[in-house]
Formats: C-alpha cells, sequence, structure tokens
C-alpha cells in the first residue's frame, strides 16, 4: 500500500467536510451579497454615485464576511480535539495550518470572486473596475485569509471569540483595504494600477512566508 | 547581554529594578513635566499666526509622538516573552499597553481640540489622524485579547503575538494611510512640523517630551510593580513584603 501524504488527506478530509456543510459555506457568501444590497437602498440608487463608492463597498462587505466566516475555521476541530491529533501527526504543523488555511479559502473566498460579476452590475461598475477588482480581490483574500487565521487560532480556546476576532482584525485588515480599492480607482480613471496589485502581492508572499509559522504557534498556545 | 538581563526573569529581581528605577523616572516627569509646561504655558512666545493655541502643543507632540515607541517597546517585551519565554517580560507588556491606549487617546482629543480652533473642524481624515486611530485600535486589541483570557500565561502569548502582528502592521498602515490620503485630498495640512520651529518654542517642547517620557516609566513601572505583586501573590517573598508594610 502507498503511504498516504498527510497533507493530501487533510486537504481532501476539509474539502470533504466544506462540501457537507453547505449551508455554512453559504451563508457568509449570502451575507455578503447582503450587505452590498444595502448599500443602494442606504446611500441612494444614482449610478455615479454607485461606482464611486463601489469598490469600496464590496472590499468593505468581504472583509465582513470573512470575519464572520472565519470563526468557524478551527473551531469544530479544536472542539472535537483533531487539531490536537494534527500536533501529534506526522507532518510540521505550519504546513499542515497551511493547507486548512488553502481550504479554507477555497470555500468562502472562491465563490465570492464567482459572485462578483453580479456585484459589478449591481454597483454599475466599468469593466476595467470589475477587472481590477477581480486582480485585487484574487490577491488580497488569500492575505486575509492567512493574517485573520492567526487570530483565529488564538481566540479558538475563547467562548466568544467572535466579536474579539473582528476587535483584532479590522485594524490589521486596513491597509490592503486602502491598497485595493486604490488599485480600482485607479483603474475606473485610466490610470496604471499595477503599483497597488504588487504591493498587495507582495504583504500576500511576506504573508504566505510567515503566517504559517505564526499560526502554528498561536495553536499551540490554545492547546496550552 | 542575555547573562546580563537573565536575572530580570525572576520576578523578584524585576521588582527590585522597578523600585530602583522608579525615582529616577518619577522626578524625571515631575521635572521635565513641570518645567515644560509652565515654561511652555506661560513663557513661550504665542505662534504668530496660531495665536495662543498653539500652546497645546506642549501636550499633543509628546504623547503623540511616545505613543508610536510604547507601542513597539511593547511589542519587543512581547517578542522577548516568546521568544525566552519570561513571564515578567509578559508582565511588562500588559503593565506598558493601557499606558500607550491612554497616551494614544490624548493624543487624538487634543488634536481634535486643536483641529476645532485651527482648521475648524474636530476631525478629518488626514494621515496623521487615521493612523494614530488605527495605533489606538491595535492598542485596544491586545488589551481586549489579555483580558479575555482567565489564564494569564496564554494570555500573556496571546498578546504578545497580537502586539507582534501589530508592531509589523505599524510601517504598512502609515504608509498606506498617506498615501491614501495624498490620493484622495491632495495637499496635507498638518505637516506643520517641517518648518523648522524657533528654539523659544522647541525647548520647551523637548523638556516636555523628556518629562513625558519620564511620566510613561513612572506609570509602567508602578504598574508592573501591581501586575508582579497580584500574579505572585503566594510567594513566600511578597508575603515577607506585605507582612514588612503592615507592621511598618
Amino acid at each position: 500500500m502507498k503511504p498516504v501524504n498527510p497533507l493530501t488527506s487533510i486537504i481532501k478530509r476539509d474539502l470533504v467536510l466544506a462540501y457537507r456543510q453547505k449551508a455554512e459555506l453559504l451563508q457568509p457568501l449570502l451575507f455578503f451579497v447582503m450587505v452590498i444590497t444595502l448599500f443602494p437602498l442606504g446611500i441612494g440608487p444614482g449610478p455615479e454615485t454607485l461606482q464611486k463608492v463601489g469598490p469600496g463597498v464590496i472590499w468593505v462587505a468581504a472583509i465582513l464576511s470573512a470575519l464572520l466566516g472565519m470563526d468557524k475555521l478551527f473551531r469544530d476541530d479544536f472542539n472535537d480535539g483533531s487539531l490536537e491529533q494534527l500536533q501529534l501527526a506526522h507532518v510540521s504543523l505550519s504546513w499542515a495550518m497551511f493547507a486548512k488555511v488553502f481550504v479554507h479559502w477555497c470555500g468562502s473566498f472562491l465563490p465570492l470572486l464567482l459572485i462578483s460579476p453580479l456585484l459589478a452590475l449591481f454597483l454599475n461598475l466599468t469593466p476595467a473596475m470589475y477587472w481590477a477588482l477581480i486582480q485585487t480581490l484574487a490577491l488580497g483574500t488569500p492575505l486575509l485569509s492567512l493574517v485573520g487565521a492567526i487570530a483565529v487560532a488564538l481566540t479558538v480556546g475563547l467562548q466568544r471569540g467572535g466579536v474579539l476576532l473582528s476587535l483584532l482584525l479590522i485594524p490589521v485588515f486596513i491597509p490592503l483595504l486602502i491598497f485595493a480599492t486604490s488599485a480600482v480607482d485607479s483603474a475606473a480613471m485610466g490610470l496604471n494600477y499595477a503599483p497597488q496589485l504588487a504591493i498587495i502581492g507582495a504583504m500576500l508572499c511576506f504573508a504566505v512566508a510567515i503566517t504559517p509559522f505564526a499560526i502554528s504557534y498561536a495553536i499551540r498556545v490554545s492547546h496550552h | 547581554m542575555f547573562n546580563w538581563l537573565h536575572p530580570y526573569a525572576k520576578t523578584e529581581r524585576a521588582y527590585a529594578l522597578c523600585n530602583t528605577l522608579l525615582p529616577y523616572f518619577f522626578v524625571t516627569a515631575v521635572v521635565g513635566l513641570l518645567v515644560g509646561f509652565i515654561w511652555g504655558l506661560a513663557f513661550a512666545p504665542s505662534d504668530y499666526q496660531q495665536g495662543d493655541s498653539f500652546r497645546i502643543i506642549y501636550i499633543h507632540v509628546p504623547s503623540a509622538i511616545l505613543s508610536m515607541s510604547t507601542y513597539v517597546a511593547m511589542a519587543i517585551a512581547g517578542f522577548v516573552g516568546l521568544v525566552w519565554q519570561w513571564k515578567t517580560a509578559y508582565m511588562s507588556m500588559i503593565a506598558i499597553a493601557p499606558v500607550g491606549a491612554i497616551l494614544t487617546f490624548i493624543s487624538l482629543f487634543t488634536g481634535a481640540a486643536w483641529g476645532k480652533p485651527m482648521w475648524g473642524t474636530w476631525w478629518i481624515w488626514d494621515a496623521r489622524l487615521t493612523a494614530q486611530l488605527i495605533l489606538f485600535f491595535l492598542y485596544l486589541g491586545v488589551l481586549a485579547l489579555y483580558g479575555a483570557f482567565s489564564d494569564k500565561t496564554q494570555a500573556g502569548k496571546s498578546a504578545a503575538i497580537m502586539a507582534l502582528v501589530g508592531v509589523m502592521n505599524i510601517p504598512i498602515i502609515h504608509y498606506s494611510v498617506e498615501w491614501w490620503n495624498t490620493l484622495h485630498q491632495g495637499a496635507t495640512i498638518t505637516k506643520f512640523g517641517k518648518p523648522s520651529i524657533a528654539p523659544s518654542m522647541l525647548w520647551p517642547l523637548l523638556i516636555s517630551i523628556a518629562g513625558m517620557v519620564g511620566l510613561i516609566g513612572t506609570l509602567v513601572m508602578m504598574n508592573l510593580k501591581n501586575q508582579i505583586l497580584r500574579r505572585e501573590l503566594h510567594r513566600p517573598w511578597v508575603i515577607a513584603l506585605l507582612q514588612k508594610t503592615e507592621s511598618r
């Protein structure tokens, strides 16, 4: 029998789990769409206004729905003890955490990327803006997942970690929000938005290099 | 350096160190703040544009300058705690945090009070103000995370990780906010510090900053002493210390 690679089995297990809990996957997505629906109602349906605030609205909604869904990233595994088993497994915890975060990103942010054309219509974005938005989302949401996972791992042992999680993470996400929306704004004005994308990409590279260690350390602290 | 620092991992030695340093910080605070404030508020010449309302600078600038260094100090304490597993490092980290948070709040509050007569508005989404507000949120996050755990060792480790995440973010936040602001508004209003300031105004300001450092040191040392006593309540040396204080 061929030995099983622990990483692939983690990925497979998490994907199956995510697929079987469709409601939990759909809820943050629905939340995302509904928050965006609120904005035209709140600030008026004028196409120009919407186009102006659109990128910011989509990004803020993405961050909020990320915070909502992220709470579940480690919770079930923490409660039933599988996280503790992972620490004993024959694979470095950092890799295991990276795999888990990756699957979580696939489950929560890929659908968000797929549904964003609809939202671009809602908010009257031009094709250039939409293309920039997709790029910032594709580069920025993994960053949300990776950095967010540190705080999730720290608060997983707490009874009511949800609000605390938002308190911890919102200030940390501000630079990403700024760069992403400014990229889309530049696209709206027909300017070059590669610098903003490059900065988001650099932050992502940095996060990929550093955060798995921080996440696994935080998990160990939580199992104190 | 490690050999020199290592004894202070023990709470008793750290407590003694606090007691040694406290008077120096206290004297610096009293002398610096009294001289700086009285000189600045009463004797320094008033600004030719802003009149007397510029005098809030002697409170605003020391707190604003030092709030970020205090955050870095807190993160360094947390880092030391994570690397060498020192209880006293976590205690110092959490002794620094509330002081820094209040310092940030003071700088925001005095900034708003200054902004009203000068810019005609309490708040403006200027780069420095926004960065300061985010710094305030970061402090609150660290404090909230520390308070959420009942096991204080775990709380110290968690808060230290969060403080480190924050300290890596501070430069990014700083530059992103600056860029965001210049993209949206053009000229910034607050770059008033860059033109050289007259020596008669500068000296009281520098003395106030030194006094503020002393004040921060005093408060942190007092807070740290309290933390140590509370956490080590059942240690023989704490009991002996308490008995000595009671019999006095």
